[in-house]
């Protein structure tokens, strides 16, 4: 216990960011989010960094992308609604190649919707939520730790391959509390040639800009940045697989959904049902291998959303639709129970 | 014990979040693990207030906490709401100088304590939670003076050290009665 503190998620997000070199951060007050801007007004004044509560959301994420044009590693973070609002300038950040790390603690939607947990803005924040070709790296934390974990990860990513980079957490992660070691490594950020940082009259005019008027050039650059998208598929991909290696039903969930579902996979197996997980940690981008894999063995997949179900199109791509793939979900701020999930899978068994 | 999963309730203001947080805290220093998870939102703004806590040998899985081992009630709608959702077996602690009725479940172990009443009584009319938090810890043969010393150093700000005291005489009160 030496080390660790309770910590709610969204206080562990903060914490994190400050630790990993973030000295600025703007945001605007939404639940279930509140605490990330709460601990960032508390903490960054007493260590020169800056904390701004923009007059909105679309303000607050234009600022972040003046600070990661300058090459400082720079946040905001909000909830559904207030994401919704970020996204044109989350797709100028990906048009200028930014590295940023955007937070989106989920709450019910569409709309205002409601307060509590969900995972719906998952085709958002997958399929890029703004206008244009262009991918968040996702990462989808499922404890407090990786909360944390996850935020350096997120900087760490956007710093070297220019993309921004998503924490994509709900509710429940935001709001609950868990014993969090923060004493990780810090890798120092990396030169950033291209950031505008003055030239002193030694250097060319860097340009930062998501404009570009030539198509010739915009295909260009276009198809450099998926070539770097390609990159990160190939070597960022995350997940944890549990109960895998002989299962015959497989559970696919993210955050709160697969916390929920190693209960229930725990349970089947006391009961002889032969139940694994899959819990993709990076959501964009989406591990394919762990599912083209089971599909050779199991006989179903259950996708378990806190969504009409979004997530599943991906499992049902990554498996090649080898095998049926189902849904077990709730909605609207609702978490399924392990009993729920239970069922499911004693139905997929029989 | 392996898991054993906790559900306090109340009013918002009566210290519901707090004796979780404290309790968390205590099986942290433990080397338990632990989670805490309140309820949020309009709840929280004068009307019922809750959040489950979780102590166990083994990681925890999912935070949420539907079938309580133990429910702590400090009011009547808390009472009401969750009584019939604690696990079979499981024991009930209520605050009975709020709560007139009786438990109606008779496969639960109930304690009743007028814990409101004898905060006022004892000049720390804002502790009831922290006397129902003595008499759980005692009931539960979790009284442990060094881990619970520890744990209200966790949740009591330095700000407050002067609070120290008055919180540990709070549990005392709770465990001895």
């Amino acid at each position: 216990m030496a080390d660790k503190v309770l910590m709610k998620g969204n206080e562990a997000i903060a914490e994190a960011a400050i630790k990993a070199g973030c000295r600025h951060y703007f945001g605007y007050p939404i639940t279930p989010q509140t605490e990330v801007a709460a601990y960032m007004a508390k903490r960054m004044p007493k260590i020169g960094g800056t904390f701004l509560q923009a007059e909105s959301e679309i303000a607050a994420i234009n600022m972040v992308y003046g600070v990661a044009s300058a090459g400082l590693r720079a946040m905001t973070s909000s909830s559904s609604p207030g994401i919704s609002l970020k996204g044109e300038g989350i797709s100028y950040l990906a048009g200028a190649d930014l590295p940023a790390l955007v937070v989106n603690v989920q709450r019910g939607g569409p709309g205002l919707g409601g307060i509590q947990p969900s995972q719906s803005d998952y085709f958002q924040a997958t399929r890029g939520g703004g206008h244009g070709d262009y991918h968040l790296i996702v990462l989808a934390p499922s404890s407090v730790q990786e909360m944390a974990e996850l935020t350096v990860k997120g900087f760490e990513l956007a710093d070297k391959y220019r993309m921004t980079a998503m924490i994509l957490a709900d509710g429940t992660m935001g709001q609950m509390m868990e014993p969090v070691d923060l004493n990780f490594d810090i890798k120092p950020a990396p030169e950033k040639p291209w950031a505008t940082t003055g030239t002193k009259m030694q250097r060319k005019h860097n340009v930062v800009n998501s404009l570009s008027l030539i198509p010739e050039e915009l295909e260009k650059l276009n198809i450099a940045r998926f070539e770097r998208y390609d990159l990160v598929k190939k070597n960022e991909t995350m997940y944890e697989e549990y109960m895998m290696d002989d299962a015959e039903i497989a559970i696919a969930a993210f955050g709160i959904a697969a916390r929920v579902s190693k209960n229930a996979v725990k349970e089947a197996r006391k009961r002889g049902i032969k139940a694994g997980l899959i819990r993709p940690i990076t959501l964009w981008p989406f591990p394919d291998a762990p599912f083209k894999k089971a599909a050779e063995h199991v006989k179903e997949f259950i996708s378990v959303e806190l969504s009409m179900g979004q997530m599943i199109e991906d499992v049902r791509l990554a498996s090649e639709c080898k095998v049926k793939v189902s849904l077990c979900n709730r909605v609207g701020g609702m978490i399924p129970s392990p009993e729920q999930v239970l069922d499911a899978i004693v139905k997929a068994s029989k | 014990m392996s898991t054993r999963q906790f559900l306090f309730s109340g009013f918002g203001g009566q210290g519901i979040l707090f004796a979780g947080k404290f309790i968390a805290y205590k099986g942290l220093i433990e080397n338990k693990e632990v989670s805490w998870l309140p309820s949020y939102g309009p709840e929280m703004r004068g009307g019922t207030a809750s959040c489950g806590v979780i102590i166990s040998d083994e990681p925890v899985g999912s935070p949420i906490v539907n079938n309580p081992d133990v429910l702590v009630a400090m009011n009547l709608p808390s009472l009401d709401r969750f009584e019939s959702k604690v696990a079979p077996g499981g024991i009930i602690f209520l605050d009975s100088s709020l709560i007139e009725r009786k438990v109606e479940r008779t496969d639960v172990t109930v304690f009743a304590l007028p814990a409101t009443q004898m905060a006022s009584d004892n000049g720390f009319p804002t502790l009831a939670n922290m006397i129902l938090v003595g008499k759980i810890l005692k009931e539960l043969g979790e009284y442990n003076d060094e881990s619970l010393k520890a744990a209200l150093a966790k949740v009591i700000s330095a700000k407050h050290a002067d609070m120290m005291e008055v919180n540990r005489k709070a549990i005392d009160l709770g465990a001895n009665s």
